[in-house]
């Protein structure tokens, strides 16, 4: 473990045929910190994501994961990592529960039952954990998706768009769970087609375009590209997010109706 | 091979026979053609078939009907396995720190608990239907070792399409020539009456020699080198698709 940071990533290239996806792509993210990777549809973000989870080969450049280089330490990189997706991998036959255990088991952890159900309750998922999860909702499964990836206490985490395709309510429930991860320590590297989300989360933010990052600084360092705010009297009208909350229920979460 | 390979492959076969035992009607399915054919060939082309034997007509037909059961329930092998690609979870799989070759061994290993579950209860219809047999119990362990042998031949061809096919229908269709090879064999009728080229070709292919080896054992008749000649065809066919569905996975998940 000599480097510092937990993802370093020099010169990634890969291509598909003709098409040249990832064309030089270099970043680093420090240990502990939730880093955004944004860019548009087919912009090479999930590529990425799949050579520094060992299930793709790049064509030339390094990658190291937790110290450990993809290429040739895969094993150990799969120890420290955990994958979610970028469409819910759950079990549909198995229960919610029955899916938790079965990724405990497969991490050769102990006592598999009683991890499965710690994570059902932090994920708010006791209730339906005996059910099939065929019967659960969107925003339910991508919750069990990531308690699933929870398991072990992987060091660093990959996070594939990870609020695509969710309604508003279960987008806040991933953004929660995702800052409680960072707040423990873990490592977060995620994708994200929405500007919003990368600004609520991430501490650091790369712009991943036609494979290469163009842009990668803080929030505040992007700001700064764009010539200082001009400040202009606007009235503040209620926001669509904020009009939905207000007659729903912040609270009201869809798997208690 | 890690240290885990069996802890892991136990794992995920548990998952994997979960899937079967709460979807049963696959089970059922899978049988349903088999058993169609069994009542369609005894009570109404039966009649007309002259197999050489004085014995009803179940008799002669059963052990080729084992073998179609087989080639159809491989194809939800590879349909299970298409479904595993398709909706990420064998990504997951992948991606954690455990013996890769376990996930496709849990399939293979369920494929064969799946088809002798259905062979169990094809045999089940064929003795309602008044098939018997003196066998010994050596003799039906001889038959079992075939029907092992064969399906575990047939599971890995399976994997192929289960880890490339685009589509839910191309990854059990490859099944459906493997279905009609044994219409081509001695399994329906004597190869006898066939006409020479198609005489030739059911005489060596495989379906005839194991379908004329399980039929000697269960009635009790000399089995001479079919037996030989059915085991290696079976071993072969199980050491070349084992050899391309790693070479599959092995491009799959590199």
């Amino acid at each position: 473990m000599t480097t510092p940071n937990a993802i370093h990533v020099q010169g990634l290239e890969k291509s598909y045929g003709d098409v040249n996806v990832l064309r030089g792509v270099d970043f680093e993210v420090v240990r502990g910190s939730i880093f955004a990777l944004l860019g548009s549809n087919g912009a090479g973000k999930t590529t990425v994501i799949r050579i520094l989870s060992t299930l793709l080969k790049a064509d030339a450049g390094t990658a190291t994961v937790h110290g450990f280089d993809v290429a040739t330490r895969g094993a150990d990189v799969r120890e420290s990592i955990s994958l979610t997706g970028q469409f819910a991998a759950v079990d549909e036959i198995l229960s919610g529960r029955e899916n938790l255990v079965l990724i405990a088991k497969l991490r050769h952890l102990r006592n598999p039952g009683a991890i499965a159900d710690g994570l059902l309750a932090r994920f708010s998922l006791t209730d339906a954990g005996a059910r099939r999860v065929s019967t659960y909702s969107g925003g339910m499964r991508r919750r069990l998706d990531i308690a699933m990836s929870l398991i072990g206490n992987p060091p660093v985490v990959f996070l594939d768009e990870p609020t695509t395709g969710l309604d508003p309510q279960a987008r806040i429930e991933v953004w929660d769970a995702v800052k409680e991860l960072a707040g423990q320590g873990t490592t977060v590297l995620l994708t994200t087609q929405y500007l919003d989300e990368a600004e609520q989360l991430a501490d650091r933010i790369a712009i991943l375009h036609e494979g290469r990052i163009i842009v990668n600084g803080t929030l505040a360092e992007l700001k700064k590209l764009l010539p200082p705010a001009k400040v202009e009297y606007v009235e503040k009208q209620p926001r669509l997010e904020d009009v939905f909350f207000a007659i729903v229920g912040g609270k009201d979460r869809e798997d208690q109706a | 091979m890690t240290k885990h390979f069996f802890g892991d492959t136990t794992v995920l076969l548990g998952r994997s026979l979960r899937h079967i035992t709460r979807s049963l009607d696959t089970i059922i399915t899978t049988t349903i053609m088999p058993i169609a054919f069994l009542l369609l060939f005894v009570y109404v082309f039966g009649g007309a078939i002259k197999t050489g034997s004085s014995s009803s007509y179940v008799q002669y037909l059963l052990p080729g009907i084992l073998l179609i059961t087989v080639a159809t329930g491989i194809s939800y092998t590879a349909f299970r396995l298409f479904l595993d690609m398709k909706n990420g979870i064998f990504e997951r799989f992948q991606s954690m720190p455990i013996a890769r070759s376990a996930v496709l061994w849990a399939h293979v290993l369920t494929s064969l608990v799946a088809n002798l579950i259905s062979l169990v209860v094809v045999v089940l219809v064929a003795l309602l239907m008044g098939f018997r047999s003196g066998a010994s119990v050596l003799g039906w362990l001889a038959v079992l070792g075939i029907l092992v042998l064969f399906t575990l031949a047939l599971t890995w061809i399976a994997v192929i399409p289960g880890l490339t096919a685009k589509s839910a229908d191309g990854a059990s269709a490859f099944s459906y020539p493997l279905v009609f090879l044994p219409f081509l064999s001695s399994a329906f009728v004597p190869t006898g009456t066939m006409p020479g080229p198609v005489r030739w070709f059911a005489e060596n292919q495989p379906v005839t020699s194991i379908v004329n080896a399980i039929r000697g054992l269960l009635t009790e008749q000399p089995v001479g080198s079919d037996i030989w000649i059915a085991l290696a065809w079976c071993a072969g066919i199980l050491v070349v698709a084992y050899f391309f569905a790693t070479l599959t996975y092995r491009r799959k998940i590199s």
